[in-house]
């Protein structure tokens, strides 16, 4: 059965990767749905979280086509009971009726979100939290008016003392 | 640390690797290299297009189990070699391929000659790069050395801006690099060799497919050992061809979209099926789910993302063919005596093993049967000669009637199918052993694609023999218009093709035609000794199939036999 899988990995800062792996996706039919990608404690070292719609053979397959790429460093496919997944989005919120300046304030204030900017007409609301939270704070704005949104796609890291570093 | 200019570090990189031979095409932004190369310690071959230097690579790297080196300018240098790097990727044979590239300044400009060829060249290399300073010209030589020949092997594609190559810089060369991400695993997990032992060790009837990572890892003896411990009768992929003895008596010889009827109905019936070095692409398997239905299947391959890419295992040997081999044989002889596990499974094989390699392929009269033209070739040639092929019906033919007895002595364009290949290859070839015969079994419409490198031949002293099946079509393709297309030809007539006698004298070489087969043999004997290279021109009837046949999507036991 096809589900979404978060694959993260570490992989050499030089040119070339991100076209590289996400080549190799494009290669190899695979589906990505979101992919984040920056530097970690050192500059040499990037890590990667892909989320990828795949059945279990199809998963082990990306994880595979993952390691055996020269740069890439170390991959796992990450549990998700034992990892933590966060995703940010901002989103531009009508507010030119005062009615729903409030409403959206409280909405924003219920999703543990930030107002990042305000204008006559419009604000910009920070939230994080797992896709299903950003999905359900959506549609929960969306009678406000939504004008604009931008998404980073899921980050993660695991519980407790796994980690992807051997 | 020494200071000296790029092409002065890359000249030496390649000596440090024990380059002997680089294959190649100069053109504006490599000639400061080509000028350092003459001071070089190896030989330059000059090819008369980028995809035939790239396959004389490719040969050459096949032949000696080494890298196979080739050069090319940028732009339209570069793109031609992309043809000939992914077909010997895709084979798994080490080539490591330079390009020039623009300077570094002009890069991203559209400059003349400019094309992105890491990004053409992504998909189907190994390992990529672009040198960014003269002084990391050695390290980028060693790294593309090292990930080409080593693992799974692979081409490896460097690109070299002009300015990298004439800056003079301080520059070291490094014994090893590291690289972090990249770790071949030769060593087998030894419970994953138990646990395929116990299955092997069970077996009713146990039949092995074996590829072409046998002969990259040279595990034909271990093989050999194996298949004999367990009696189990051996099918080899195209690819695989020459890793078991083809005179052996369980030798069921290639199996797949062409393959004999004993491998194509014995695989299927097998109880536990080892796949050995052998990756089963759809022209192995045919429809998978009838490739091997009632098997528990075992893979052994040193790549682990080839297990359960396209055919789902019981278990797995993770790691280089000859240690896995090696350690299977091991484990299966504490668990069981040698021989036969029951003899119905023998008598089965020996049944099979009469008939081989097909029948009838109704032929006019007046020709010559393409089968026999294979078979006479072998008698003609000493055991060590190597074969090369081209693609399409004079490849299958080949791969069904030409029996090779040891590794490295066919060698073909399995993977990609890659018409134009076996001439250049053969070239290849020649330079790397040039104590034996090397014959190309070409097809009119192969050869005419890479014909010029008969230039090349002539000029450097590395004389092949191309026998040319010849009917004036692009076989294959008409035989599946034949076969599945209601005998409609489309564009497959090659009526303007040369007369290969004439073509070949116009280069120097010697040109002869023949229509019987002991015209045939004399012209091979003769060929072989010859200082030139040689075409033999052999016409073959138009209407002449390949058989057996497995049908587009079919099971490999539902084989056409004949028309």
């Amino acid at each position: 059965m096809s589900e979404m899988h978060v694959v993260a990995f570490l992989v050499e800062n030089r040119p070339g990767v991100l076209f590289n792996i996400s080549n190799m996706f494009r290669r190899k039919n695979f589906n990505i749905h979101s992919i984040t990608a920056g530097t970690v404690l050192d500059d040499d070292t990037v890590r990667i979280t892909i989320v990828v719609q795949a059945d279990a053979r199809g998963v082990n397959q990306v994880v595979e086509q993952l390691d055996k790429m020269v740069d890439v460093i170390e991959v796992k496919r990450l549990d998700p009971l034992r990892a933590v997944n966060r995703e940010l989005a901002l989103v531009k919120l009508t507010t030119t009726d005062p009615m729903a300046r409030e409403e959206a304030l409280k909405l924003v204030n219920d999703y543990h979100g930030l107002i990042l900017n305000i204008e006559p007409d419009n604000l910009i609301a920070e939230v994080t939290g797992e896709s299903a939270d950003i999905d359900a704070f959506l549609a929960a704005v969306t009678p406000i008016g939504v004008e604009e949104v931008s998404r980073t796609g899921v980050t993660a890291i695991e519980k407790g003392r796994l980690k992807l570093e051997k | 640390m020494v200071e000296m200019a790029g092409t002065k570090a890359f000249v030496k990189s390649l000596e440090l690797e024990g380059v002997k031979y680089v294959f190649g095409l100069p053109g504006g932004v490599v000639i400061p290299l080509c000028d350092e190369i003459l001071n070089g310690d190896f030989r330059f071959i000059l090819a008369r297009h980028e995809q035939g230097a790239a396959h004389m690579a490719d040969g050459y790297a096949r032949a000696t189990g080494g890298v196979g080196v080739c050069l090319a300018t940028s732009g339209p240098g570069a793109t031609n070699v992309v043809t000939g790097i992914a077909t010997a990727h895709s084979d798994s044979s080490a080539v490591v391929a330079f390009t020039g590239q623009v300077t570094r300044a002009t890069i991203g400009t559209d400059a003349f000659q400019e094309v992105d060829i890491i990004g053409c060249s992504a998909s189907v290399t190994k390992y990529n790069m672009q040198v960014r300073k003269a002084s990391e010209i050695p390290k980028a030589v060693k790294t593309a050395f090292q990930i080409a020949s080593t693992g799974r092997r692979g081409a490896v594609l460097v690109d070299l801006p002009k300015d990298v190559t004439t800056d003079v810089e301080d520059v070291s060369f490094p014994e090893t690099v590291k690289l972090r991400g990249y770790h071949p695993n030769y060593q087998p997990d030894p419970r994953e060799v138990e646990w395929a032992a116990n299955l092997l060790a069970k077996a009713q009837r146990p039949v092995v497919v074996a590829g072409g990572g046998i002969i990259n890892s040279g595990a034909s003896r271990e093989l050999v050992a194996l298949c004999e411990y367990l009696m189990a009768p051996t099918a080899t992929t195209l690819m695989g061809k020459g890793a078991f003895p083809a005179d052996h008596p369980l030798s069921l010889g290639l199996c797949g979209m062409h393959g004999t009827q004993a491998a194509n109905n014995l695989v299927p019936e097998a109880d536990v099926l080892l796949i050995a070095g052998a990756r089963l692409s759809d022209r192995t398997t045919g429809s998978v789910k009838s490739f091997a239905p009632n098997a528990k299947v075992i893979h052994l391959d040193i790549d682990r993302s080839e297990i359960d890419k396209n055919v789902e295992t019981v278990t797995r040997v993770v790691g280089d063919a000859s240690l896995g081999l090696r350690g299977l044989l091991y484990n299966v002889s504490k668990l069981r005596a040698s021989g036969d596990a029951g003899s119905q499974w023998s008598k089965r094989v020996s049944e099979f093993r009469l008939q081989m390699n097909g029948t009838g392929n109704g032929h006019k009269e007046g020709y010559l049967r393409a089968p026999d033209v294979v078979k006479t070739l072998r008698n003609a040639l000493p055991r060590e000669a190597i074969v090369t092929t081209e693609v399409g019906q004079c490849q299958m033919w080949a791969a069904l009637h030409y029996d090779a007895y040891d590794p490295r002595t066919f060698f073909t364009s399995g993977g990609l199918g890659t018409m134009g290949w076996g001439f250049p290859a053969a070239i290849g070839v020649k330079a790397a052993r040039p104590d034996v015969p090397v014959v190309d079994i070409a097809g009119d419409g192969s050869f005419g694609m890479t014909e010029n490198s008969m230039a090349t031949s002539i000029e450097e002293d590395l004389p092949v023999v191309v026998v040319v099946l010849n009917n004036h079509m692009l076989g294959m393709v008409a035989q599946w218009q034949r076969l599945f297309f209601d005998h409609r030809y489309s564009a497959v007539k090659l009526k303007g093709n040369p007369d290969m006698v004439k073509l070949a004298e116009a280069y120097g070489a010697e040109g002869v035609r023949v229509d019987t087969l002991e015209g045939f043999q004399a012209a091979v004997r003769r060929a072989i000794k010859s200082d030139v290279s040689t075409v033999i021109d052999v016409p073959i009837d138009p209407e002449e199939n390949v058989y057996p046949i497995v049908p587009p999507g079919a099971g490999l036991k539902d084989a056409l036999l004949e028309a």
